[in-house]
């Protein structure tokens, strides 16, 4: 990055608090997942980076080239959105899995399937 | 129109997205642009999925700030659990919401807002009682995070899509 000394000396603190406060918030989403207690638990941590951590360090870089270059550099959306859809799949996925290992070893934390249950009886008679 | 293109928000929005990639606006983009998101949107017409009816964009917009804004006040929430909390996750829990919401679309948009929202995560969604099982970090009092779902996501996502 040779041109990021072009940059005006009030934009680079800008980004560069954009881009610490984002790091520091993801930081404290992995922290999370070493200090929460059980599986379930953890899987709140990481969204802290996918949400916060995510928008402000994109705000940061958006503002850092759109300075750079003197034109809105907005691309920085699209990885936001993506970032938004996919996550929350990948989450789910792995909380589903652990719920289904759960109940599958009759284990008395989760809340048991009901549903499965009633709807396998109606169907044999 | 519709039998050109089928689905003309998702040509819109495919469009949009092959504009900010190349990062211009130039005639040849737009071109190129429609072409692949008028065969995307035939593509996607061969697979059939509900089409989405967006009733009102006003509301759409309120429910994007709302979330946006609830983000980073449970961003804020969940750091202070990890940080200063001696033992964090003790008040984890599982809870059920019953749902009116029926809309397919608006349930798969429910379900992206309550998991990207950190604190809460959606697990399963029984069609058949209409429940939700959720996993919440700070399940201290339930009624706080049924009106939470159910007053503020669920009566705008069936404005927007019933």
């Amino acid at each position: 990055m040779n041109a990021a000394g072009s940059l005006p000396a009030w934009a680079a603190l800008l980004t560069a608090l954009c881009v610490l406060a984002g790091a520091g918030v993801t930081f404290i989403g992995s922290f999370g997942l070493l200090r929460l207690g059980n599986f379930y638990a953890r899987v709140h941590a990481p969204t802290l980076g996918a949400t916060f951590g995510m928008g402000s360090i994109l705000v940061g870089s958006a503002f850092c080239f759109s300075m750079l270059e003197t034109r809105p550099i907005v691309h920085e959306i699209l990885i936001a959105v993506f970032v938004t859809l996919t996550t929350p799949v990948t989450l789910m996925l792995l909380a589903r899995a652990a719920l289904y290992r759960d109940r599958t070893e009759g284990s008395k934390d989760v809340p048991p399937a009901a549903a499965v249950e009633e709807v396998i009886p109606r169907q044999e008679g | 129109m519709s039998g050109i293109v089928p689905y003309p928000l998702l040509s819109a929005a495919l469009l949009v997205l092959w504009l900010l990639l190349n990062q211009s606006v130039s005639a040849g983009h737009i071109i190129l642009g429609s072409v692949l998101a008028v065969l995307a949107s035939w593509a996607m017409a061969a697979l059939r999925p509900e089409k989405p009816r967006i009733r009102r964009p006003g509301a759409a917009l309120r429910l994007l700030g709302m979330v946006l804004f609830d983000i980073l006040r449970s961003n804020l929430a969940v750091g202070r659990i990890i940080v200063r909390s001696r033992e964090p996750g003790v008040n984890a829990g599982f809870m059920t919401i019953p749902l009116e919401l029926r809309s397919r679309n608006g349930l798969a948009v429910l379900a992206i807002i309550i998991t990207s929202t950190p604190g809460t995560i959606w697990l399963n969604y029984d069609a058949a009682k209409g429940t939700l099982l959720l996993h919440v970090l700070d399940l201290v009092d339930e009624t706080v995070w049924i009106r939470l779902i159910k007053g503020r996501y669920e009566r705008l996502l069936m404005e927007i899509f019933e």
